[in-house]
């Protein structure tokens, strides 16, 4: 017993004040993938059996949809090329970096954190697939989260609705710079220490500003929701919804910046 | 002597891993605070069961598993499951003779325990619950303990694990 006591506090210490056991950690999260696959089984039968017996007629109309919708995003991503070019001239000409496109890598969610405070998910990539800690996760709506652990085929990652979690943006409009976190009710953001002048509406659209180097410039990270100017406080109360679907998105996309796309 | 021995583990640690499998199976929203802690009455039942053979050391490597699994600070769900795991040992002959509903009102303070616990390592790390939502596990465990309890009994006669 006191033994056990002795084993418990070591561990919570060890993983708490010292960070020691990342590698211990990835090891036993290899061991415990299949808990995870059984666990997603029944949705992915759900899944299956979907596509599976759907009608033809839905598959005909789903296939119409998809044809239209990619025709117009064609259209759109037609001047694509000679914008970009202008943009990268432009850029020449301010003496500033070029922007690079970012390289993204399709995960699945396997599973997520059975604890309510937790904001986790875990993906079916890893470190095979060149995932590694830090990286950042989008889906088509927006800025996710990024990756927190990895191990040889899974890799986990942190919601931006974690209380853990905080994240650099700036305002579209604007380009005023902030930071969001998770302080009052869960799946909302709040923008902490922003003065009360500050000329920031609801509605507007906040992106990833790339400061801090983690995440790359210019995803959608929320939209305003809320701004309480109370005098009586130094700074306003400003909530913001995520624009990501954070709670629904199945098929997740992992971006790999400047950094992988040297190498390839 | 020795297989029937084997054989009694094989079924303790199917029984393990199911709870395991339990713990992360994807819950709706509204369900998630409510989950019961399979894992803690599992091991419950077998600490209660066979005194000698699970007991505080299993409580520990169930635990670490646990963190893992959640991706929790290793050791918060050990540490619980070893104060758990003890309380049964200790109280495994008062439990034996209660009625299945007393038992069920010792499980609610076992598993109240077990999610202080948690809650207390996860305040450590400044991820605590705003509010006492994180109680309902001990709810829903209590209210599932004749459930787990008849099932596993039933397991452990059909398989004659002793």
């Amino acid at each position: 017993m006191l033994l056990a006591t002795l084993a418990v506090v070591l561990l919570i210490t060890a993983d708490l004040r010292f960070n020691r056991l990342e590698t211990t950690r990835s090891l036993l999260d290899t061991v415990a993938t299949p808990v995870y696959w059984l666990a997603d089984l029944p949705t992915r039968l759900g899944d299956w059996s979907e596509v599976h017996i759907q009608s033809r007629s839905q598959l005909l109309a789903d296939n119409e949809r998809l044809l239209q919708e990619s025709l117009v995003l064609k259209g759109r991503s037609l001047q694509m090329s000679s914008l970009q070019a202008e943009n990268v001239r432009l850029r020449a000409l301010l003496n500033s970096t070029a922007l690079l496109r970012d390289d993204v890598l399709v995960a699945e969610l396997v599973g997520i954190s059975p604890d309510p405070v937790r904001h986790q998910l875990v993906l079916n990539k890893g470190a095979r697939d060149g995932v590694f800690v830090g990286q950042p996760l989008i889906d088509s709506d927006g800025l996710m989260g990024q990756v927190v652990g990895v191990s040889a085929g899974n890799s986990r990652a942190l919601l931006i609705t974690d209380v853990t979690h905080s994240i650099p943006v700036q305002v579209n409009r604007n380009g005023v710079r902030a930071i969001a976190e998770v302080t009052g009710a869960l799946g909302s953001l709040e923008i902490r220490h922003v003065s009360a002048t500050t000329d920031i509406r609801p509605g507007d659209l906040l992106v990833s500003s790339g400061l801090g180097g983690r995440f790359p410039v210019g995803y959608p990270v929320a939209v305003v929701s809320e701004i309480e100017r109370d005098p009586g406080r130094a700074f306003a109360r400003i909530l913001a919804i995520p624009s990501a679907a954070l709670d629904r998105s199945r098929h997740v996309l992992l971006v790999f910046t400047s950094g992988a796309d040297e190498e390839g | 002597m020795v297989d029937q021995e084997s054989h009694g583990y094989g079924v303790i640690l199917l029984t393990f891993f199911v709870a395991y499998v339990l713990a992360v199976l994807p819950l709706p929203q509204w369900l998630l605070w409510g989950r019961p802690e399979w894992l803690a009455l599992v091991l419950i039942y077998w600490t209660i069961a066979l005194p000698a053979r699970v007991g505080v050391v299993t409580g520990l490597l169930l635990g670490v598993g646990l963190d893992v699994l959640e991706g929790a600070v290793l050791g918060q769900n050990a540490f619980a499951l070893v104060v758990v795991a003890l309380l049964s040992v200790i109280l495994y002959q008062r439990l034996r003779v209660y009625s299945l509903w007393q038992q069920a009102g010792v499980v609610f303070v076992l598993v109240g325990i077990n999610q202080l616990i948690c809650q207390w390592v996860q305040n450590l790390q400044g991820v605590g619950a705003r509010s006492l939502f994180f109680m309902l596990p001990a709810v829903s465990s209590a209210l599932l303990w004749p459930v787990v309890l008849h099932t596993l009994r039933g397991l452990r006669r059909y398989y004659r694990v002793n």
